[in-house]
């Protein structure tokens, strides 16, 4: 779950990093007031969960009240990569000097935090990485220990920060470790940390993931979670503990378990098909989230067939039966349904959808091959015995 | 013959007495498994099985009174790095976490102390592992594999199941087929496996199920360039996976360019691997290498 620049950034400053005076906008009217009780000069930003805000145009410098109403206006009603602009947030407009990056995220292959610094800061870390990988300073961080100041302060050294900034910056650093552990977070980053005119550091740009398996301790951050971003099919999906993704093609899928999804997704497609949706039901599902499994596939209007793909192991292929007739019961779905339960108690599944007029299937191949052959309308029910 | 887990591996189930752990240790039980002790705190002096396994409250006193030597954990996501931690101190050696949806700060704190202490974990996140015809440890179903000399190592569950069942219909055997789970932090790599496969003198070929997500294919695949003398069959979830969007597993994610399938094709390839295009047609590729 990622947070917005305005939410990250509040948290870094309880957590003492110092940033722009600033509020959030959801008008015109109130960018204005903010505008005028900050002095007049601001930036407008534009809070979407996407990359490339600045060159969409979603970040403005206004020079008076006027211009931050004018420019509100504007970049409220916009739309940037597909998702709509609901708030911005009005920042103090400063003078820069220098803009550093420095960030903490999970390295997978070291199993531990990695500290990221680089004295190049206001563009995308990515691109620096990609351009000049020299330029990018590591400190691997010890989860039992944490973040030590020499770590800090070697980071300091190595993007060439004058002394005088050392022990902010040691803090700033500090503070964004604590950041880091207490939100169970997976990325926080600054980008750009400034040095102001006035010999100020401040994060001028906050960014924040956290680790969707750790909400459980975490009720302040998923009220936090905008659902803008997401496809109403995948929120309706979590309710039910299902994963689900929204994809472009015509065969719905229905499986049990990640890998299996994706190799009956690769499948379809190695067999000229299309899948419209990645779909685990996960293990030991119930009849309950079968049938809403089944009611989130077929509400993509492209889905001209679905597949179920079932591998009984501590899910019941009877379960998963009763789960698919209690959702053809409410929701007459008008398009045809591969089926193919193998695993435990397959035999019971396989008898209660026998006269439910569905296709079946032995082998993961054969099921593919009947699901792409009617996605093309090859294959129909007037195929049946 | 086996790798990790043997007949006389004398297993202990931590969360005993849960939904899922009472469940899967009659399951591990009716197939043979020597389960010698459950822990449930709070639980401890009660029986379970028909009085036959006894449930304690901690991990120490349970291998103290039984002698356990592997554990399995079925406890909930938010208790289960205790759980780990609590085996380990234990003095249990190899532990199996079934549990899925642990944070991975957790894990990483986890797998950090269990370094320093010479344990070994497979999973989180994981199935566990089965020694057909002699003892499994964790969820994957008993009856879907037969005893024999292929060694089975992978990221994923149900995909398993289906490649095991696909050597089952032609007939070919498995020494040990081990899951070492989809999250981004592991206890056991595709490497420790491959190098256990690699010393075991009864399994004659590999396979190696991955999918997208982290460099632990790419890795792998170095390794058996300069490690592995015998034959490998692959297959890797998630061609047809978009960048970005997390697949179900924690692990199953393509960030920037790292860890599409097509990478991990290539690096596999190069290293002498036979990747299938489908999980059935991985029993195809590897019966050639298997002597009669």
């Amino acid at each position: 779950m990622n947070l917005h620049e305005y939410q990250s950034k509040q948290i870094f400053a309880r957590f003492g990093i110092p940033i722009p005076r600033g509020k959030v906008a959801l008008n015109s009217t109130e960018a204005k007031h903010i505008a005028e009780e900050l002095g007049g000069k601001v930036v407008i930003k534009a809070q979407v969960l996407v990359g490339g805000r600045g060159k969409a145009g979603g970040i403005r410098l206004a020079r008076s009240p006027e211009e931050a109403e004018e420019l509100a206006t504007f970049i409220l009603g916009m739309d940037i990569k597909g998702l709509p602009v609901r708030k911005i947030l009005v920042d103090e407009a400063v003078n820069i000097e220098r803009e550093l990056y420095v960030g903490i995220t999970n390295d997978r292959n070291a199993r531990c935090p990695v500290m990221m610094a680089s004295a190049e800061g206001g563009v995308d870390i990515e691109e620096i990485a990609r351009r000049s990988p020299e330029k990018i300073v590591k400190v691997y961080i010890d989860p039992l220990i944490g973040l030590r100041d020499y770590q800090s302060r070697d980071i300091a050294v190595a993007i060439d920060l004058p002394r005088e900034y050392w022990k902010t910056f040691m803090s700033i650093a500090e503070g964004l470790w604590r950041v880091y552990t207490t939100h169970d977070a997976t990325l926080v980053e600054i980008n750009p940390l400034v040095i102001t005119a006035d010999k100020r550091m401040l994060a001028l740009d906050g960014k924040m993931s956290v680790d969707d398996n750790a909400l459980f301790r975490h009720p302040d951050l998923v009220e936090m979670r905008d659902l803008d971003v997401e496809a109403p099919a995948e929120v309706e999906a979590r309710k039910y503990g299902l994963s689900y993704i929204k994809l472009d093609g015509e065969i719905g899928c229905m499986v049990n378990g990640a890998g299996l999804a994706m190799a009956t997704m690769d499948i379809i497609k190695l067999h000229g098909g299309e899948p419209a949706n990645f779909l685990d039901i996960g293990g030991g599902a119930g009849a309950d989230k079968v049938a809403a499994a089944l009611r989130i596939i077929l509400s993509d209007s492209r889905v001209k067939v679905v597949l179920i793909n079932i591998f009984g192991g501590i899910t019941r292929c009877d379960e998963v039966a009763r789960g698919i007739l209690g959702a053809l019961s409410e929701v007459r779905p008008q398009v045809p349904m591969v089926v193919r339960l193998v695993g435990t108690n397959a035999e019971e599944g396989r008898k209660m959808l026998a006269d439910a007029h569905m296709i079946t299937a032995e082998t993961l191949v054969e099921a593919a091959r009947k699901a792409v052959a009617v996605s093309k309308g090859e294959l129909g029910y007037e195929h049946l015995d | 013959m086996s790798i990790l887990i043997n007949r006389r591996s004398r297993v202990l189930v931590q969360g005993i007495t849960g939904h899922e752990g009472s469940f899967h240790t009659q399951q591990m039980y009716a197939y043979g498994t020597n389960i010698v002790a459950g822990v449930t705190p709070g639980k401890g002096g009660e029986w379970v099985l028909d009085g036959k396994v006894p449930v304690f409250d901690s991990v120490k006193i349970a291998a103290e009174a039984t002698g356990a030597d592997v554990s399995v954990i079925f406890v909930p996501a938010r208790f289960a790095p205790d759980a780990i931690f609590e085996a380990a101190d234990a003095g249990i050696q190899l532990i199996f976490c079934i549990t899925e949806g642990i944070p991975i700060q957790d894990m990483m704190r986890v797998r950090r102390y269990l370094d320093q202490k010479q344990v070994r974990l497979v999973g989180p996140n994981c199935p566990g592992a089965l020694t057909p015809g002699e003892c499994k440890v964790g969820i994957i179903p008993g009856n879907i594999a037969l005893p024999g000399n292929v060694g089975v190592v992978s990221r994923s569950g149900t995909l398993t199941y289906e490649v095991l069942y696909a050597l089952k219909l032609k007939g070919i055997g498995v020494s040990t087929c081990v899951g070492i789970g989809g999250d981004p932090i592991q206890g056991t790599d595709f490497i420790d496996v491959l190098s256990l496969f690699e010393a075991d003198p009864y399994t004659e070929a590999i396979v190696l199920i991955g999918e997208i997500g982290g460099n632990n294919e790419e890795r792998a695949a170095e390794y058996i360039s300069r490690h592995v003398t015998k034959p490998v069959v692959g297959f890797i979830a998630g061609r047809s996976a978009p960048p970005g969007k997390r697949m179900g597993h924690a692990g199953a994610i393509i960030e920037g360019r790292a860890g599409t399938a097509e990478h991990k094709i290539n690096a596999l390839e190069a290293a002498g691997v036979r990747i299938a295009e489908h999980p059935e047609q991985v029993a195809e590729l590897i019966e050639p290498y298997l002597g009669k």
